[in-house]
């Protein structure tokens, strides 16, 4: 009896969450075309989000690139498909490893520091008093810092995949020898433009989720500090399972468009 | 309820009626009355959550009432528009438990920010340089300018709080717990600048506390909520003497 009270419990909280989570997303629409617009707080955001993230994701796709490289070469040389490594991945870095392990790399460094800055804002009052001074705190902070991961992710990701695809050069052009020009001549013959546009529109979906869940978090931050941590915990968790969400409706809706 | 004499001033610049507010079953404020005047510093004095900083956070909109009316200069905020109710709060300040400065923003920053959305209260030459330099002039802080809200100390952070309220120059400020956490000489220094900046500004004082010195300087009449209720109203004199045991209780030492 206890348990299925728990059950009804969880699922009812759950259900909640979804609710004020899609009002607080719809909220962020309808508050994104409304003036004033905050132009300057956009900047400064992208360029936090943006040019502080940017070391992390060449990090990340320079790693990838390499070990993705070394891990398959022995495979594909049992084959003897080893100049199939250009296509290869290449496909695999700008369709799926490129995106995903980017905005989950960046889901951990910028939507848990959203999630714990404007929960620290609220549980200091900080977000009171910019409503008492007039302006507006869903403006100011949360359209801001979605719209400003939106449009940075996807360039993040583009960043990514380039430095991955380098990555992928130097481990070829070490253990194969091959020449720049003949890997990126292959890198480009085998993408199509139904490989890189469904991918960059994935991108900008993976932004709003991670700015919509950090922002959400941290905005109705309760229990003081302890619950500024759990904020920055919860934005990470919900944001990375709704990146798989987003990324398994985007590999579906690309099958039926460009058929994979 | 306990009423005694009051102040004969006759501008009532805010009015709470019959102010009702509950969290669940927790009913937090049940009918409380409450009338501050042109130029009065009135202190309400509460035991801890009995509801004091709700009823303010009511006053500014901040938390929407269940009933009742709340008048801020003669217009009923619970009516207003976001817009209008955005103007308005322009003439009043608020100075929070904690300061609450923003601490991404320096000192200057944090001056500047009411002013963004405010610049038809000043000329359209608004020299905002100066403004900042006047309020921190006024709470003596003009070397704190570009400093960070983490450099500061309490008394400090309190001092730069009301720097960034008077800049818009109010007429009606709302102190919340302005002297807790701070040590009897910082507390004392900000009750005189508090003091200080009613003469200067004619500003109207609504001062939420459970610090009886505090009261005893600073108030003209006081309010004592208790159970929900404005429970007595009068001078520190009238109340500190009073029979009552539910009001002796905040006096005794």
């Amino acid at each position: 009896m206890n348990t299925l009270k728990e059950i009804t419990h969880r699922l009812k909280a759950f259900l909640i969450e979804i609710g004020d989570l899609s009002y607080f997303t719809a909220r962020f629409f309808r508050e994104t075309f409304k003036r004033p617009f905050e132009f300057k707080e956009l900047l400064n955001q992208c360029y936090h989000m943006g040019n502080k993230s940017l070391l992390l994701a060449v990090v990340t796709g320079f790693i990838i690139g390499l070990i993705l490289t070394l891990q398959t070469r022995p495979t594909l040389m049992e084959f003897g498909a080893v100049s199939w490594m250009p296509s290869m991945v290449s496909i695999s870095i700008v369709r799926e490893i490129g995106p995903i392990l980017t905005a989950l790399v960046c889901a951990g460094r910028i939507g848990s520091g959203i999630g714990a800055e404007i929960g620290s804002m609220r549980v200091t009052e900080q977000i009171d008093a910019m409503e008492v001074s007039g302006t507006n705190p869903f403006k100011y902070l949360v359209v801001t810092r979605v719209l400003a991961v939106t449009l940075m992710l996807p360039l993040l990701v583009i960043i990514g995949d380039a430095v991955a695809l380098f990555g992928s050069f130097l481990v070829e052009n070490v253990k194969g020898n091959v020449s720049f020009v003949l890997y990126f001549n292959q890198v480009f013959d085998s993408l199509k433009f139904g490989d890189i546009m469904p991918a960059t529109i994935k991108s900008f979906f993976f932004g709003l989720a991670i700015g919509i869940v950090g922002c959400y978090k941290g905005y109705y931050c309760k229990k003081g500090t302890a619950g500024v941590g759990k904020a920055g915990n919860s934005a990470v968790v919900l944001t990375s399972l709704l990146l798989f969400i987003i990324d398994f409706i985007a590999v579906f809706v690309t099958d039926i468009f460009y058929d994979l | 309820m306990i009423q005694n004499k009051n102040i004969s001033t006759p501008d009532i610049v805010l009015e709470i009626k019959d102010l009702n507010k509950s969290f669940g079953d927790n009913h937090v404020l049940n009918g409380f009355n409450m009338k501050l005047h042109q130029g009065e510093n009135l202190v309400i004095m509460g035991k801890s959550g009995s509801g004091k900083s709700v009823m303010i956070k009511c006053l500014v909109g901040l938390m929407e009432a269940d009933s009742g009316l709340i008048s801020v200069m003669h217009r009923d905020i619970t009516k207003l528009t976001q817009e209008a109710l955005d103007i308005l709060r322009a003439d009043i300040g608020f100075l929070f438990q904690g300061s609450a400065l923003y601490d991404s923003m320096t000192v200057r920053e944090n001056l500047e920010f009411p002013l963004r959305r405010h610049t038809k209260k000043f000329d359209d030459d608004m020299d905002t340089e100066k403004l900042v330099i006047e309020a921190l002039e006024n709470v003596g802080l003009t070397n704190a300018i570009d400093l960070m809200p983490s450099e500061l100390s309490g008394g400090m952070k309190r001092r730069v709080a009301l720097a960034r309220t008077l800049i818009l120059k109010p007429k009606i400020i709302l102190y919340d717990e302005q002297t807790s956490c701070l040590d009897p000489i910082t507390s004392k220094e900000i009750i005189v600048l508090m003091q200080d900046i009613q003469k200067q500004y004619g500003t109207s004082s609504l001062i939420i506390t459970h610090d009886v010195d505090c009261a005893r300087v600073i108030s003209d009449r006081m309010i004592l909520l208790i159970d929900g209720i404005d429970y007595a109203t009068g001078t520190f004199a009238e109340l500190s003497t009073h029979k009552d045991p539910k009001i002796k209780a905040f006096f005794k030492h």
